[in-house]
Parts: structure tokens; C-alpha cells; sequence
């Protein structure tokens, strides 16, 4: 471990650290633009110049490695006056239009330019002017602006996988730009806007409506997918503006999946805002106490068998302990949270978790992925597998409908027969888990969500089982969810209890007649039509399937606008924080079910959000513990029996609507329409999308 | 002595006859009380009345919504709504000025990159009701249409110390 001195403080680091990173370790900020710690070194924008004793010139300290008895120094009259020389280059062909930037504020060109620019211009030519690119609706360019730092063309070859940025032209003419004129199509790309120092590329939904400075920031858990991201909630008064990653290195480190952060204007269309009931055919705007009254008074002599529950996508865990402990007073044992049909059962924690854990995709050096494509379901988790691909010594196979992954994978088919073949040991792929001493399997919800998905999960316990995968201090059995609810409704068993229905019994149920009562929470992607005449009462926060089908509309709060618990899909316990307030009469979701349950004469036990986290806690040890990840103890899930011929079919068909927040938003609309739907997967629907 | 000082002027009304000649003696010197509001005094180049927006000499808007004066204004009496114009520039879809809030400080104009807010030399437009002195981007505008011409001549006049 090379020992260097740092502006006369030593500093002992690893061999191969740069001298930016061993200053960073002192605290010492080198002003820099190309380097960013998740990408690669690039090196050319000279910003984080550094005097090092016996070398002849400032040397770039991003790029160069820490060597034994180094004397490095920062702050000398020669590092400034050269930091100045840069920023002064960089400031010809930048132009002076921070008063319409976006970035205005929270730029890093801005920040050093109060550090090391000039009070004013030596430059009297003309500045350098450069055509803007088109890069897709989300994205907006302004690439005059660009200092060609390339970190964007950096972050879509290495992280995303799609090689679709690059630099053409040398010194003064040098630009970025797509290599064939279309849109950059990543799932990612949002990140390029983070990522970029200047205002080259900004938020294009957002572009002109919002300065930094007016901004309301709260950091917050992200449910549009089932990783449970953390975000960062920008708001002016009570409008969500933005929404940003944080970093959090065991689940997104600093990315966000597209949906996750440009779905945010959905959040102001089609929002449920005050009550509804159905009479004479129409939805008529009513009180909440004339609504709750109309639930009440339809529920009045109804049997419990008569009535059932299914939760939605984006349901929270304390919404699901209220409709539980609710449907129990009823009398009720047919809830739901499983409404895509994924055959997950709650008894065996590990069997319905990504036991791996995000971080713990580092360690794995083969795996199999089953019915799922990770850059849809969950794009940021693709790009840790990506990350651990690309250092090399990772075998991945798919079974499943074809896809681009953006790492290099073995497709093996799209039959369950497959499955069964490598399960049984006749198929090469069971060597390479067998011979890996971290293996993995991932299941998604494409594999787990047909009718003989218990018999494919059954498969894959079999195969984790015989092939090593499962083992001690590694659980390499992966179940991927789409959906933020799912792990959380797990959880809580919010699953059909003794003699219960399941989502397909109570559809077929209501069908019948059978059940007369269906609470949908949140739930739009059950088949409404299927409902025939029951008494549909919708709770949640967009006018979409669910809500056009009820026949009371009861409005709640959407994820933004709560503090609510979310479980993500590793079993990690989160809790959203309240960015706005919910619009109109909206009130959480759970103070409705609260506010039921008392004119239906059965109040339920708790009044304060501290007694039902108390009450949930009860219901399952894992809510006691915050952000964190404890590992689930395996057993027997699954069922023995015949997988049936049918192919896997994609869980997402379209990865920018998968739920009534991005089907709301006009963002998400056009990036389906610039991007196609599914986005290169363009198979039948699987019935389960609204 | 000071005692027969005292008693004579006392007596001869010397005071009186002292303001008496102040009062003749202005009587004769030229009149500093203007006629308000037919007279009125000069005003310098930086004086802080009235708001205005002003517009460019082709008649676009200055303003570009970069919402500097809004956080500047200690009295937070600025709002702006920015909003991208059909042709794609930056424009403000809302300026509101509440002139029951503003102390006339002047950093809004100090803050401005385009010169397009400024205190204009208007000091009289007291209003008969208090939502009058709400000014929207319309008033704003229509007050620098109004004072254009001697707007520009107060912004040169008081180039050269700038």
C-alpha cells in the first residue's frame, strides 16, 4: 500500500488509487468534470490539475496512480493558475444563457466558475455553435453548452449496455452525438441528465417550468418498480416537478430506471380527487361520508364469503394490514395480492425474495435467469448484472422469450421443458451452476404468473437444490417482482386465507354472483369485464380500470403524497416519505379503510400510523426493522407436477406503462410512441395488463 | 447690563421684529414650494418607483423567466411561472407583483441579466382599492410600453457609473 503526502497530510491508500481518490480520502475536494467514481477514467478535461513534486507539469490527478512517497499539492499558485487557464478554455465556446439553463443553479461548470474563472472575457470571437441532437422525448439538448467531458458517452457503453452516444470530430469541432440520429432508447438514459456537468442535456418533461433553488426536496423510496429505489422528490408548492436517485449502493448505487423518474407527471392526470358513487349508470361525485355510507349500506347483510379483496401494485403495507384485518372482521377470507396470478405462496419467506440481494449480484459468477428480462422488469438491477459482467468471469443464460440485456447471455429457449431439463441434469447450463461457486437463479414473474407457475417454481427449487445454488452463507434463489405491493402483501399474507379465492376464484366468483363485494385497492390490472355484477368499491389514486369499473370510488394518496412502508423485492423494509399532499379530498389510503370500518360498526384497532406499524409488526417480525435485509430461511414451496408446453411470455409488455400512475402520464405516452411498445418485445399481451 | 439688554428688547419686541425680517427677506427670494402635482421636482436617473417590463426594440419580451429577481426580492413579492413558448424559448407564463409587499429596494432590476424588470420614475399610481396594486406580466408590460422612452434614457444615464 503506497504511503503519499496530500497538502502535507499522509495518506496511506491502495496500490492503483488515483490521487483524487486518496484526496477525497483526506477530505481534500479536487475540482474536476470528466471523472465520475462509477465510470471510467477518461481524463480529458484538465479541471483536477495537481502539482506533484519532481514531475515537470501539472498532472491530471483523475488519471494518474497513486506512486510510494508521492508529494502531492493542491493549492499551490501554480495549480490555481493552471485550474484557471482550463476554466478559462472551457468558457470560450460555453455559452453565457445561464439565465435559461435548467441547470442554472446547480451546475458544476457554474459552481468552479465562481472558483476559478475570470471576472470577465479575453475571447472577443465568435463562439463555437453546435446543432442540437435529438435524443428522445426525455431528454432535451442543448449542445452548445456541451465542455465534452463525455461522461454520457461514458455511462450508456458501460452501464447501460447501449452503445448509442459517441464523440465525432477532434479539438474545437468535437461533438456528441447519436450515431445514427435516433433517440438514445435505454431504460436508463435519465441518468445521463445527473450525470451531465453542464446544461448539455436537461429533464425535457420538466424543461423551463422549475429552478433549482425553488425546489421542496424529499428523499423518498421509489414504487414504480419493485426495487424500491431511493429517490429524491422535487416539488414546488404541491406539484411533484422531478423526481431524482439517491445514492444507495445496495440497491440502485446512484441510477433510476426511466419510468421511475419521468412517470412523475402522472402524478397530476386522471387523479381521483373526491368521492364517487354509481346511480342510474353514472359516477356522481358525493361526499366521503354519503360514499362510505353507500359501502356500508351495500355490505349490510352480506356474507363474508360474499366479499373479497385484491390489492393492487402499489398498495402499501399498511393499506394491506388495515383491508386485511378489515376483511377478517367481515368474515372474509378471500383477499389477494397477487393480482398478475404469480403462483408466489407466503408461507417460505425465501420463496418469494431476491435472496441474493441487489449488492450480492457482485459476488455471483453464474446465472440463470427464468422467464423474466431484467431491462424491463427492473432496469437498474440489469445494470448490476451488467457491472458484473462486465468484470468478467459471469456466465448468464436465459429461459424465456428472447431479449437484449445489454450483457452477453446464452438464450437456451423459451419452454418450460427447458427448465426441466436443466432442473433434471441433462442439460449443460446445470454444470455451469453446479460448477460455480456462487450461482444464481432469477425467476420473474413471466415464468411464475400462468397456471402451472407452482409447478415451475416447484421446478426451480428443485434445480436451485440439486445444483448447489442454495447453500451455506449463499442463497443464490432469486424471485424477481414487477411490482412494489407484492413482497409486502407476502408478507402480511394478504393471500386467500382457509377456503379463500384467489384473484382468478373471486373473478370467477363475481362472474357467478358468488361474491357480491370487491374491494379493488388499487387494483387495475384485473379483468373488469370478468367482474360481472358485484359491487365494486375502487380505492386509490387514478381514474384508470379500476376506477371506471367501481361503483364507489373512494380516493386515496399516491406514493408521493404518504409516509407509507414498502417491502422491495429482497425483503428490504422501506417507508416512503410524504413530498405533497394528496389532491382534493384525497386522504391515505389506510385512514379510509380506518374510517369504513367504523360505519360499518367495526372499528378497527388502531387510529395512529405508529399503532398500525406496531399492529404490522406484530403481523410479521420484518416491519420492525427498517432498511434492512435479513437473510430468509429456506423450506419446502412449490408443487411437484408437469410444467405445461406453453412458451414463457413476458411480464411487461410495455416497459413505460406498467401501472396507473405512467399509463396517466403524457411523458411515459410519448415514450411509448418513440419507442414502441415493449420495446422490442412485441408479444401478446398475457391478459393481466388492463 | 444684561438685565437692560433683556428688558429693552423685551419691551421693543425684538424677536418679532428678527422673524418679521426673515419673512420680508424670503419674501423676495425665489419660491422653492412646487405646485403638486402641475410642478414637480427632478428626479435622478436612479430613482425606484413603478415597476415595468420592458421589451425589446422589434417588440419581443425581455423577461426570460429566470426567476433571479424572484429570489432576490427580500419581500417576496415576485412570483413567476416559467413555461417553454410554442417557438421553444423561455418564457414567463405568469409574473405577478404584489406591490403591497415591495419595499422598492431595487435589487429585482440589480438582479435582472436583461434589463427587463426595472423601477421606472413612476411614483404616482396610488389606487382607489388594494387588488389594483396586484400587477400581473400584462400591467407590467403595459407600464413598460408606457415609460419605454424614458426608461432607456435613465438605463444610459446612468451607464457610465455602472
Amino acid at each position: 500500500m503506497p504511503k503519499l503526502t496530500i497538502d502535507g497530510r499522509e495518506v496511506e491508500v491502495e496500490a492503483g488509487t488515483t490521487i483524487l481518490q486518496a484526496a477525497e480520502v483526506l477530505g481534500i475536494e479536487i475540482p474536476r468534470f470528466c471523472y465520475h467514481e462509477r465510470l471510467a477514467i477518461a481524463g480529458n478535461c484538465r479541471m483536477c490539475l495537481v502539482e506533484v513534486e519532481k514531475m515537470p507539469k501539472p498532472v491530471a490527478s483523475c488519471a494518474m496512480p497513486v506512486g510510494e512517497g508521492m508529494v502531492v499539492k493542491t493549492t499551490t499558485p501554480t495549480v490555481r493558475k493552471a485550474r484557471q487557464g482550463v476554466m478559462e478554455f472551457l468558457l470560450i465556446n460555453h455559452p453565457l444563457d445561464c439565465p435559461i439553463c435548467d441547470q442554472g443553479g446547480e451546475c458544476d461548470l457554474q459552481d468552479q466558475a465562481m472558483a476559478y474563472g475570470a471576472d470577465r472575457s479575453r475571447y472577443h470571437e465568435h463562439k463555437r455553435a453546435v446543432v442540437d441532437k435529438d435524443f428522445g422525448p426525455l431528454i432535451k439538448t442543448f449542445m452548445t453548452r456541451c465542455i465534452q467531458c463525455t461522461r454520457c458517452v461514458r455511462f450508456i457503453t458501460e452501464v447501460a449496455g447501449v452503445p448509442e452516444l459517441g464523440a465525432v470530430g477532434r479539438g474545437e469541432h468535437m461533438e456528441i452525438t447519436t450515431y445514427v440520429g435516433k433517440a438514445v432508447s435505454s431504460e436508463l438514459s435519465g441518468n445521463l441528465i445527473d450525470l451531465c456537468p453542464v446544461g448539455a442535456l436537461t429533464n425535457r418533461p420538466a424543461s423551463y417550468t422549475y429552478r433549482a433553488w425553488e425546489l421542496k426536496k424529499t428523499e423518498s423510496i421509489d414504487t414504480m418498480d419493485a426495487l424500491g429505489s431511493a429517490i429524491r422528490i422535487d416539488a414546488r408548492g404541491n406539484e411533484v416537478i422531478r423526481v431524482l436517485p439517491r445514492i444507495n449502493d445496495d440497491i440502485n448505487e446512484e441510477w433510476l430506471s426511466d419510468r421511475s423518474r419521468f412517470a412523475c407527471d402522472g402524478l397530476k392526470r386522471q387523479r381521483l380527487d373526491r368521492c364517487y358513487v354509481r346511480r342510474d349508470g353514472r359516477l356522481q361525485p358525493v361526499s366521503w361520508t354519503e360514499a362510505l355510507g353507500a359501502v356500508a349500506a351495500r355490505l349490510k347483510g352480506v356474507a363474508g364469503s360474499r366479499v373479497a379483496a385484491i390489492a393492487g401494485d402499489q398498495t402499501d403495507c399498511e393499506t394491506l394490514t388495515a383491508a386485511k384485518d378489515l376483511m377478517a372482521s367481515l368474515g372474509s377470507a378471500n383477499l389477494d395480492c397477487r393480482q398478475d396470478g404469480a403462483k408466489l405462496e407466503a408461507g417460505v419467506r425465501a420463496s418469494y425474495l431476491f435472496n441474493t440481494t441487489i449488492a450480492g449480484i457482485e459476488q455471483a459468477d453464474a446465472v440463470l435467469i427464468v422467464g423474466s428480462n431484467p431491462r424491463k422488469e427492473a432496469a437498474v438491477l440489469n445494470a448490476r448484472l451488467r457491472k458484473r459482467w462486465l468484470a468478467g468471469g459471469f456466465k448468464a443464460a436465459l429461459v424465456g422469450p428472447q431479449a437484449d440485456l445489454a450483457f452477453k447471455h446464452e438464450w437456451l429457449g423459451d419452454s418450460p421443458a427447458v427448465l426441466a431439463e436443466i432442473a433434471a441434469g441433462r442439460h449443460p447450463f446445470f454444470g455451469v451452476l453446479k460448477g460455480a461457486p456462487w450461482p444464481m437463479i432469477i425467476l420473474g414473474q413471466g415464468a411464475l404468473a400462468r397456471e402451472d407457475g407452482a409447478a415451475v417454481l416447484g421446478l426451480a427449487r428443485k434445480l436451485a437444490e440439486a445444483a448447489g445454488v442454495v447453500k451455506d452463507g449463499w442463497n443464490g434463489f432469486n424471485v424477481l417482482h414487477t411490482a412494489a405491493a407484492r413482497v409486502g402483501g407476502l408478507d402480511l399474507a394478504f393471500v386467500p386465507g382457509q377456503g379463500g379465492r384467489d384473484v382468478a376464484g373471486i373473478v370467477d366468483g363475481a362472474a357467478k354472483g358468488e361474491v357480491e363485494v370487491v374491494f379493488l385497492l388499487g387494483a387495475d390490472e384485473v379483468d373488469m369485464k370478468g367482474l360481472g355484477n358485484a359491487f365494486v368499491v375502487y380505492l386509490g389514486s387514478h381514474g384508470d380500470a379500476g376506477a371506471h369499473r367501481a361503483d364507489v370510488v373512494l380516493p386515496g394518496a399516491a406514493y408521493t403524497e404518504k409516509s407509507a412502508t414498502f417491502v422491495n423485492t429482497e425483503g428490504r423494509v422501506q417507508r416512503t416519505q410524504l413530498a405533497v399532499f394528496p389532491p382534493g379530498e384525497a386522504k391515505e389510503d389506510w385512514k379510509v379503510l380506518r374510517a369504513l370500518s367504523d360505519v360499518l360498526g367495526k372499528p378497527l384497532a388502531y387510529d395512529t400510523p405508529r399503532q398500525l406499524r406496531d399492529r404490522m409488526a406484530t403481523l410479521n417480525r420484518v416491519f420492525a426493522t427498517l432498511d434492512a435485509v435479513s437473510p430468509a430461511t429456506w423450506g419446502a414451496f412449490g408443487a411437484e407436477g408437469a410444467v405445461a408446453d406453453k412458451p414463457f411470455l413476458p411480464a411487461i409488455d410495455n416497459f413505460y406503462m406498467t401501472d396507473p400512475i405512467s399509463r396517466a402520464s403524457k411523458t411515459m405516452a410519448e415514450c411509448s410512441g418513440a419507442f414502441g411498445p415493449g420495446c422490442g418485445c412485441n408479444h401478446k399481451k398475457t391478459g393481466t395488463h388492463g | 447690563m444684561s438685565f437692560i439688554n433683556r428688558t429693552t428688547r423685551a419691551f421693543l419686541l425684538w424677536e418679532l421684529v428678527q422673524g418679521m425680517a426673515l419673512t420680508l427677506r424670503y419674501m423676495f427670494k425665489p419660491k422653492v414650494t412646487l405646485n403638486y402635482p402641475y410642478e414637480k421636482g427632478p428626479l435622478s436617473p436612479r430613482f425606484r418607483g413603478e415597476h415595468a417590463l420592458r421589451r425589446y426594440a422589434s417588440g419581443e419580451e425581455r423577461c426570460i423567466a429566470c426567476k433571479l429577481c424572484e429570489a432576490i426580492c427580500p419581500a417576496q413579492a415576485i412570483t413567476i411561472e416559467a413555461e417553454p413558448r410554442d417557438d421553444g424559448s423561455r418564457r414567463a407564463r405568469r409574473y405577478d407583483l404584489d406591490m403591497t409587499k415591495c419595499i422598492y429596494c431595487g435589487l429585482c432590476q440589480e438582479a435582472c441579466p436583461v434589463d427587463a424588470i426595472v423601477e421606472g420614475p413612476n411614483f404616482e399610481f396610488a389606487t382607489e382599492t388594494r387588488a389594483e396594486l396586484m400587477y400581473n406580466k400584462e400591467k407590467l408590460l403595459a407600464n413598460g410600453d408606457r415609460w419605454e422612452p424614458e426608461l432607456a434614457l435613465r438605463i444610459n444615464a446612468d451607464a457610465p457609473y455602472r
